[in-house]
């Protein structure tokens, strides 16, 4: 069944601030093998210019893939979550997150499409801080593949 | 300069690796721990999340960058699994990269390459840095 074109363009409810934990990042660093000081200690972080402990580049994975469930999971979208894998990942920073930050996140979809029996569904997240001001915007482009034959 | 190549950057990824990033980053896909799950799917076993692999790249893009906000853009496309077998050293992934250009804002566009085992596991594979 093709995906629900008419997800396309609609626009979500703000989710629940996330608070951003120093210990969250400085977990996150640690499994992705981030040693440099400003991912651990305040200190070292504030030193060149950050208010706190800074998240490497893909952190806002994080928040953002739990945030699209308002998307994807809608049964109304006819996504079969078991034959999905990531295709696409981008990021546009506006500046990086810091411990403290209390994050909302904002999902639309910005197109479905289908080649070749593969479904395509590019979900975009606006990250803002709880007055608005953007942080990073995160596009993840998921793929359902074709049912085997 | 356009065309310059950065140095590569060597990262090796063990199961342990992918559990440790599983329970940080929230993503507890079990094709990423179970090999009888991921085969019973039709992959060659238990796989690097996709988000692993982009956050071992952008640690080799900070490092040429020099400082974590110093990325402006940063995407991937993932078009080859990295499958990481069970076994001490699991597998490596290297990335490597070439200044594209740099954009009229005075940024530099890295045009990225993953490999694993030979193969290139990323395409369209970019990261727009703020020089220093």
């Amino acid at each position: 069944m093709p995906l629900d074109q008419s997800f396309v363009g609609r626009i979500w409810p703000p989710t629940a601030p996330y608070l951003v934990g120093r210990e969250k990042i400085r977990e996150f660093a640690r499994a992705i093998g981030a040693t440099d000081a400003e991912y651990h200690d305040p200190e070292a972080a504030r030193a060149i210019g950050y208010t706190d402990v800074v998240a490497p580049p893909t952190f806002p994975i994080a928040i953002t893939m739990s945030a699209s469930r308002q998307v994807v999971d809608d049964p109304a979208l006819g996504l079969d979550y078991s034959r999905v894998v990531h295709g696409d990942q981008k990021f546009a920073y506006t500046r990086p997150i810091v411990a403290g930050d209390a994050l909302v996140c904002v999902n639309s979809v910005d197109e479905i499409s289908s080649r070749g029996g593969h479904q395509f569904i590019t979900t975009r997240t606006e990250v803002t801080t709880e007055a608005g001001e953007p942080v990073v915007t995160v596009w993840s482009k998921l793929v359902q593949r074709a049912e085997e034959s | 300069m356009t065309d310059e190549s950065l140095e590569p950057q060597t990262f090796r990824v063990t199961r342990a690796d992918l559990v440790r990033y599983a329970g940080a980053s929230g993503d507890f896909n079990p094709i990423h721990w179970s090999e009888r799950i991921a085969t019973g799917v039709g992959l060659p076993g238990v796989i690097a999340h996709g988000m692993f692999t982009m956050a071992l790249v952008g640690r080799a893009v900070t490092f040429w960058a020099g400082a974590p906000d110093a990325v402006v853009e940063f995407n991937v496309r993932f078009s080859r699994p990295v499958p990481v077998p069970d076994t001490d050293e699991g597998t490596e992934v290297v990335v490597s990269a070439k200044v594209k250009e740099v954009t009229a804002e005075g940024h530099t566009r890295l045009s990225l390459t993953a490999t694993c085992n030979g193969d290139k596991v990323l395409s369209l594979a970019q990261a727009l840095v703020r020089k220093r």
